[in-house]
């Protein structure tokens, strides 16, 4: 059954006619499953497509190609005030002329719901964003941090299948930011409605969600839980967007069982476990996070590969080593300060030896 | 950036503009009080109150006091007619064309449909040919117009109170218009977006939303239309018929005659009426920001 699902995209497109009269395709052949009550982030770069998507999905842009369902309903062609989904937009949109009241009311009033009943729900909400008491206050009369939380009150007041946020916290300071985040997530638990969240911050993304799905130039590249797109990213892009990534460019040379050799040319051989089959000679990129290196520390039954540190920075919990391999390899190790007054294992210019095991790496090929 | 005006040039130049703007304007003013009928000198104030009483050409004593003028002002019927003309058409003029001009604004921001550019462009072309042409082009196009119907129907029509209200709409639309417009450049759909999400449709969302945001601009729209409509000499002058005179072709045909402070009486009160509606203009205009 699909009705576990609370949104489907299936294989949706949008083209759009640019001012320059080319077209472009925001959103490129994307198909993804939502499901009933989870936090569900939408992270990629600046116009990777991810408003346009969630347009989509409120009914303020219609699909060029595909379809998108709500609980098994297909709603690619209503109206958004026929859908079962609300907004929290990012600069809000309150109404200015209305007072918190009758902007948290608004979308309750749309439905015919009582005026005593309405001004009930509306002090419940208020409740629930910590802003009892406020009704009577216009918008311009809130700071920032009160007028999002007016606005998810706004939004939530009505109960909505699905509710979508576009980048909510954008305009907040990283402080707020970071309370609002936790806020945000206990919130939907609490509420148990599937939350549909737009950032292009990754951190943002790691803490709050269930699943993310990570996009880039209108494709949904990934989507998973945050540890599986921390851990086993699916394509370079995925790799260097979240988290940082050595990027360590080689050619397969031979393949046992799940073991997989390849060559960094002037560098050295590696070998990496693998669920993929791979042919000999092709291409591919070992990735491996800088905190699962080790720098003069060597692991068994590990690779280690011989360079020479370029760099040094110290930042606290960590020390960052910059080395340089023969075959015009660079990685970036992480090694953390664990106990106090601890020594730089290496310093610049000296030779080190950087290792990690063979099941960290992922084997890249796009 | 403002500052100061510390030299004397700026500041005598500013006084200069000042007296060349309202010198005539209260000169007409305080002459609405003039013991003489001549209208050419001043002949002091009309101070005692009693039955008529003239001394050559000097009002010595009036029931209305030093308000003599005003009261003969409206004992004239004429002025009385003329006065009610201006009014109707101007409410009439000023609410259908705010009506017109703002669901234009409103399409040519929302649509992209072909000829937008050139629809845009139509508009100022009202607002900056002479009023002379516009007047005559109305003319000439009414009296086809009538000869048409005249044709069709056998029944006689000629100019009157329709006419000079139609052709009122008609230049007042642009302007209404281009106001709305400068107030709608500021919206962000977002807000009619977010009414949608929240389960108005187009309509509500036009009257709860939209249309009580961009209030302050359709109000200035429509004050400045009341204003313009007011004082329109020229398309008045071509479109007008017998019976529906309006106060300012009534002036210009008193001041062929004889000129006496009854004119400056009625320009008094006009002055009040047309600063009191820039005053309002004014306070929408602030209103926005
Ligand atoms: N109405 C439109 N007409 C033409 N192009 C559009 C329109 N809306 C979006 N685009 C284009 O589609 C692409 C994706 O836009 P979108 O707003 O979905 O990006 P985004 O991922 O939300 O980016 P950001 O993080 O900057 O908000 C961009 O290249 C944008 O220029
Ligand atoms: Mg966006």
């Amino acid at each position: 059954m699909t009705d576990e699902f609370a949104v489907e995209m299936q294989d949706v497109v949008k083209r759009f006619t640019t001012p320059e009269g080319g077209i472009l395709a925001a959103v490129n052949h994307v198909t993804m499953q939502i499901r009933d009550g989870e936090f569900f982030s939408l992270l990629g770069p600046s116009g990777c497509g991810k408003t346009t998507s969630l347009r989509m999905i409120a009914g303020f842009e219609l699909p060029t190609e595909g379809k998108i369902l709500i609980h098994g309903k297909d709603v690619s062609q209503i109206a958004p005030f026929q859908r079962p989904v609300n907004t929290v937009f990012q600069q809000y949109a309150l109404f200015p002329h209305m007072t918190v009241e009758q902007n948290i009311g608004f979308g309750l009033e749309m439905k015919g719901v009582s005026k005593v009943e309405r001004s009930a729900r509306v002090s419940e909400a208020l409740e629930m964003v910590r802003l009892p008491g406020m009704e009577m206050r216009k918008p311009k009369q809130l700071s920032g941090g009160q007028q999002q939380r007016i606005a998810l009150a706004r939004a939530l007041v009505n109960k909505p299948e699905v509710l979508l946020l576009d980048e909510p916290l954008g305009a907040l300071d990283l402080k707020l930011r970071k309370e609002m985040q936790l806020e945000l997530k206990s919130l939907q638990r609490e509420v148990g409605i599937t939350f549909i969240y737009v950032t292009h911050d990754q951190e943002e993304a790691l803490t709050m969600s269930d699943r993310i799905a990570v996009m880039s130039k209108g494709v949904a590249l990934q989507v998973d839980k945050p540890e599986a797109i921390y851990e086993r990213p699916a394509t370079k892009f995925v790799a260097d967007f979240i988290g940082e990534t050595n990027f360590l460019d080689g050619v397969v040379r031979g393949q046992t069982g799940s073991t997989v050799e390849v060559d960094l040319p002037g560098t050295g051989t590696v070998y990496i476990e693998s669920s993929r089959t791979f042919a000999n000679g092709q291409q591919t990129t070992v990735a491996v996070r800088p905190e699962k290196m080790t720098l003069n520390r060597e692991i068994s039954g590990g690779n280690s590969l011989t360079g020479r540190v370029e760099e040094v920075i110290y930042i606290g919990t960590d020390t960052h080593y910059g080395v340089r391999f023969a075959g015009s390899h660079k990685a970036r190790v992480r090694e953390q300060n664990v106990t106090q007054g601890q020594k730089a294992l290496a310093s610049i210019g000296d030779e080190a030896i950087v290792s990690f095991t063979r099941t960290s790496p992922r084997l890249l090929t796009e | 950036m403002t500052q100061k005006p510390n030299s004397l040039f700026v500041r005598i130049s500013a006084l200069l503009v000042y007296v060349f703007l309202y010198a005539p304007i209260i000169g007409l003013m305080l002459f609405s009080f003039n013991a003489s009928r001549t209208n050419i000198f001043f002949g002091g104030f009309i101070t005692q109150f009693g039955p008529l009483q003239m001394e050559g050409s000097t009002v010595v004593q009036s029931p209305c006091g030093p308000f003599h003028w005003f009261c003969e002002l409206n004992k004239n019927a004429e002025v009385r007619q003329a006065a009610e003309n201006t009014l109707t058409i101007a409410f009439v003029a000023s609410i259908s064309a705010t009506i017109i001009g703002t669901f234009a604004a409103i399409a040519l921001q929302r649509y992209n449909f072909r000829l937008k550019a050139f629809s845009q462009l139509a508009l100022y072309i009202p607002i900056v040919i002479p009023e002379i042409v516009m007047g005559i082009g109305i003319l000439v196009l009414f009296s086809q117009i009538f000869t048409i119907l005249s044709g069709l129907t056998g029944a006689r029509f000629s100019m009157g109170l329709p006419t000079v209200i139609v052709s009122h709409i008609a230049f007042c639309i642009p302007f209404v218009t281009l106001v709305v417009q400068a107030r709608l450049q500021g919206f962000d759909k977002s807000y009619e977006e977010a009414a949608m999400d929240l389960g108005a449709n187009e309509l509500t969302t036009f009257w709860r939303v939209t249309f009580p945001m961009i209030l302050p601009g359709v109000l200035s729209g429509a004050l400045l239309a009341f204003t313009l409509s007011l004082d329109d000499f020229v398309i008045t002058f071509f479109t007008t018929g017998p019976g529906s005179t309006t106060l300012p072709i009534y002036v210009y045909g008193l001041l062929r005659r004889i000129i006496t402070p009854q004119v400056n009486a009625l320009s008094t009160i006009w002055i009040l009426i047309v600063f009191t509606a820039v005053l309002l203009l004014q306070w929408t205009e602030n209103r926005k920001a």
